[in-house]
């Protein structure tokens, strides 16, 4: 099955891939193709859509009509195809610092307007193509090319931005939870309305280098042991026990429906 | 039947755009292009059409983009800040060749400067204001018919070479009101659709590639990146950059005098205006106070890619006067392609056209 999927939604011309040995990117790929051929979407029907950085790629080793557009505004334009023709199902790919530094503005508002499309943000915590400068969401403590003494700036939490911006489907996993990864982003596909999936994915070239973990399995296993279920995380915020430093939340941010935009006639 | 109507350059704008098929509009309001926006917002969802105001004048751009891949015949307006805005993408148009309209609504800069008064300071902006190397194609309006009809006319220059088109006027034309012929309908060159067999980004021998939209099977990948022609990144060889480059550089720029369009009054004249915009009017009111003097008038409805050859259908001019609201810019363009004639920079800003005393007073001082 797995290898059935593969041949029929990825251009066998383009590989191999850019990404890094050992990227999380081609595992978030692998479920989000998963969950659209789950959909029973049409190739020719769907289309992805990217801003820039690593993750931006992905849209161009997919078998669809794709847009790799420019640094952070890759909602901007999905807006634009999405309004102009309902009947297209969009996806868009994007990285953290893509998404909530250059396109801030344009995730807050995307997330407001509720559009029918479904976001995948590829959280490697870094700008991993331009050569592993801090973003957004590197975390304090960590060191980047631009924070060589150890990041100092509090990290936006992505998925709490698109809950309170308006997103009518939100959740974080990791390249670690496929299984999960793959259901919340079929969840988001069959949502109307946003969706907003954050993947946790490692890096082992830009990220993990620096930050004591160097081999791959280091970083998928910090994910691992550092992933706090939603539900455990809301117990102990009840019962006053504090959420042990370095680690994230995961799961189901909220489900809902609310008015959208761009809903196939 | 046609219509006589009277109304405001910017919503004979709208009007051009609609008749022209128009059907999404992406934009961010700002003065002096506003009503453009307002009136749009009126009226393509009557028009079946979408209207969408978004964040700001980079996502504006965006939006349009991502509308024209679907087959939308796509728009934006906007003034000098927003327009500032806009151009990463407008490039991104360029490189991946997708046909849109930008308005811009001229006012005073830099920065925020004048809001509610008339310049044109982005003359060059449109041409060069993206970075790399690219041609585009800007239409100017010197009347309220005029902005109709070349605002209709930028969607079919957009569509034919794939290239983002601007009209590129000014606070004057677009807040001024005057009588105008709606004409039943006007011409539509839809794009061509991409053939059978040929690569998404395979040019026909006018250099422009058919167009595969969204959703039609074609499955192309689009992006900003140089790349071939199926569309595939290609980054670091020198001759497939060059190639992409160049092709999109000469698609527009070797049919500029397909896309030439103006007006040569008095050709045997000694003395000529090279206007663009409301400088033409200034003009005319001068050749019509003066009508046994001997000066001649080109004005360019389309300034890019600059006609050159059209400064050559007067071939005893031995003064060029260039009258434009800023400190000079397609005079630059004018000196470049004349022979030997002496051409005369009539810099104006602070928001108010030329008067017709300035420019007589012009003529006088070369004879």
């Amino acid at each position: 099955m797995t290898t059935r999927v593969f041949e029929k939604w990825y251009r066998e011309d383009r590989l191999p891939h850019i990404f890094c040995t050992g990227c999380g990117n081609g595992t978030v790929m692998n479920c989000a193709i998963k969950a659209v051929d789950m959909m029973q979407w049409e190739i020719d029907d769907t289309v992805f859509i990217s801003g820039i950085g690593c993750s931006s790629r992905a849209p161009g080793y997919i078998s669809t009509d794709s847009l790799h557009t420019t640094h952070g505004r890759a909602l901007a334009f999905a807006t634009g195809v999405k309004m102009a023709n309902p009947d297209l199902n969009v996806v868009v790919f994007t990285g953290d610092g893509d998404l909530s530094a250059i396109g801030g503005n344009h995730f807050i508002h995307a997330c407001r307007r509720n559009i029918d499309m479904t976001v995948i943000c590829m959280n490697n915590m870094i700008y991993g193509m331009t050569g592993g400068q801090g973003s957004p969401c590197t975390p304090v403590g960590k060191i980047s090319t631009t924070t060589p003494y150890g990041a100092t700036e509090p990290v936006f939490d992505l998925a709490d931005l698109a809950v309170a911006a308006g997103a009518s489907h939100v959740a974080r996993w990791t390249s670690y939870h496929t299984k999960e990864l793959t259901k919340a982003i079929e969840t988001g596909l069959a949502t109307e309305g946003l969706s907003f999936i954050e993947a946790m994915v490692q890096c082992p070239t830009a990220y993990g280098r620096r930050n004591k973990l160097r081999q791959v399995t280091d970083q998928v296993e910090w994910m691992r042991t550092h992933a706090i279920l939603l539900q455990k995380a809301r117990r102990m915020e009840q019962e006053g026990k504090p959420i042990p430093e370095e680690h994230f939340t995961v799961g189901e941010f909220i489900h809902r429906q609310r008015p959208a935009m761009g809903v196939r006639r | 039947m046609s219509k006589i109507e009277f109304m405001q350059g910017n919503r004979a704008c709208c009007e051009g755009a609609l008749a022209a098929g128009c059907n999404f509009f992406g934009g961010y309001p700002i003065t002096p292009s506003t009503e453009v926006a307002e009136l749009m917002a009126l009226k393509l969802p009557k028009a079946g059409g979408t209207f969408i105001q978004m964040e700001d004048e980079i996502a504006s751009m965006g939006a349009i983009i991502g509308a024209s891949w679907t087959g939308a015949r796509s728009m934006t307006a906007t003034s000098g800040p927003g327009f500032s805005l806009m151009m990463e993408n407008i490039g991104y148009a360029v490189m991946t060749e997708t046909p849109c309209v930008i308005v811009n609504i001229q006012r005073g800069g830099p920065s925020t400067g004048q809001p509610t008064m008339s310049a044109q300071g982005d003359m060059m902006q449109c041409r060069f204001g993206s970075h790399g190397d690219m041609a585009t194609i800007a239409v100017v309006p010197s009347t309220v018919q005029e902005m109709y009809e070349l605002t209709a006319k930028a969607f079919n220059l957009a569509d034919r070479f794939r290239v983002p088109t601007f009209v590129m006027s000014d606070e004057t034309i677009g807040h001024m009101r005057e009588r105008i012929i709606i004409p039943d309908k006007v011409d539509i060159v839809p794009r061509k659709p991409l053939q059978e067999g040929k690569l998404p980004f395979e040019a026909d021998e006018n250099g422009v590639p058919g167009f595969a939209k969204f959703g039609s099977g074609h499955r192309v990948h689009v992006t900003g990146l140089t790349h071939d022609e199926r569309g595939y990144p290609d980054t670091t060889d020198p001759d497939v950059h060059a190639k992409l480059v160049k092709r999109l550089y000469n698609k527009v720029e070797s049919k500029r005098h397909e896309i030439a369009d103006y007006d040569a009054v008095n050709t045997d004249a000694e003395t000529v205006f090279v206007t663009y915009g409301p400088g033409a009017r200034t003009v005319r009111q001068v050749l019509h106070d003066h009508p046994n003097e001997e000066i001649g008038h080109l004005n360019l409805r389309i300034v890019w890619p600059f006609p050159e050859d059209t400064l050559k259908l007067f071939p005893n001019a031995k003064t060029f006067i260039v009258p434009e609201l800023n400190l000079g810019q397609m005079v630059r363009e004018v000196a470049r392609h004349t022979t030997g004639e002496k051409v005369v920079s009539m810099p104006k800003i602070g928001g108010y056209i030329h008067t017709p005393d300035e420019l007589y007073a012009a003529v006088e001082a070369e004879k």
